[in-house]
């Protein structure tokens, strides 16, 4: 069972971190990013099950494909941007943090704007 | 995934963290700072290739490409 596996790793993985801190704490810090990247490279194939079958449910649905491809890759950037930000923060970088949060931020919005002009569109085409 | 990495990572810091401690005992500090530093260019060097990996994997199931 994976979820046995990420939780006994994420503990032991803190207790190691722990004991590194006080006396190293720049591989504390390659320690914990470290398990983050092997507990998310545990979940990616259950992660590509899911978004599989998403995507088999709306193209049977007839949405338009590309909407879902942009919805996926907005929820991918936010998982990494998350990831980096956390990093930082972990590492007592929170200015570091933040200003990842806003890349990512910014870019997210770049990839929604096409949405948004066919919403507009829509709503335009629906008015009398 | 090799859970074993999250080990091997944990006893290279260990060791130089030992090994600072020795040495600095003993009055190298200029040899003490240069046993961390190639510790910890070793395991940048695994992490790098780690998170390549993740952002490889990252691209394929989220179409990010």
């Amino acid at each position: 069972m994976e979820i046995m596996q990420i939780v006994g790793l994420g503990i032991i993985a803190t207790i190691l971190i722990v004991i590194l801190k006080e006396s190293r704490p720049e591989f504390a810090v390659l320690l914990s990013i470290v398990t983050g990247v092997i507990i998310f490279l545990l979940i990616v194939p259950q992660l590509v099950y899911v978004v599989d079958t998403i995507s088999s449910l709306s193209s049977r649905a007839n949405v338009d494909i590309s909407y879902f491809n942009t919805i996926v890759k907005i929820i991918g950037m936010a998982y990494l941007v998350e990831f980096a930000s956390q990093i930082s923060r972990d590492a007592g970088q929170d200015s570091i943090a933040m200003k990842i949060e806003l890349g990512g931020k910014v870019l997210i919005m770049v990839l929604a704007i096409p949405i948004l002009l066919a919403l507009m569109d829509l709503i335009i085409k629906i008015l009398p | 995934m090799d859970v074993d990495l999250i080990f091997k990572i944990a006893g290279i810091g260990m060791v130089a963290a030992i090994l600072h401690m020795v040495l600095e005992k003993s009055g190298k500090q200029e040899y003490a700072y240069l046993t961390t530093l190639v510790g910890v260019i070793i395991v940048l060097g695994v992490v790098i290739n780690l998170v390549s990996q993740l952002f490889s994997d990252i691209k394929v199931l989220f179409r990010l490409y």
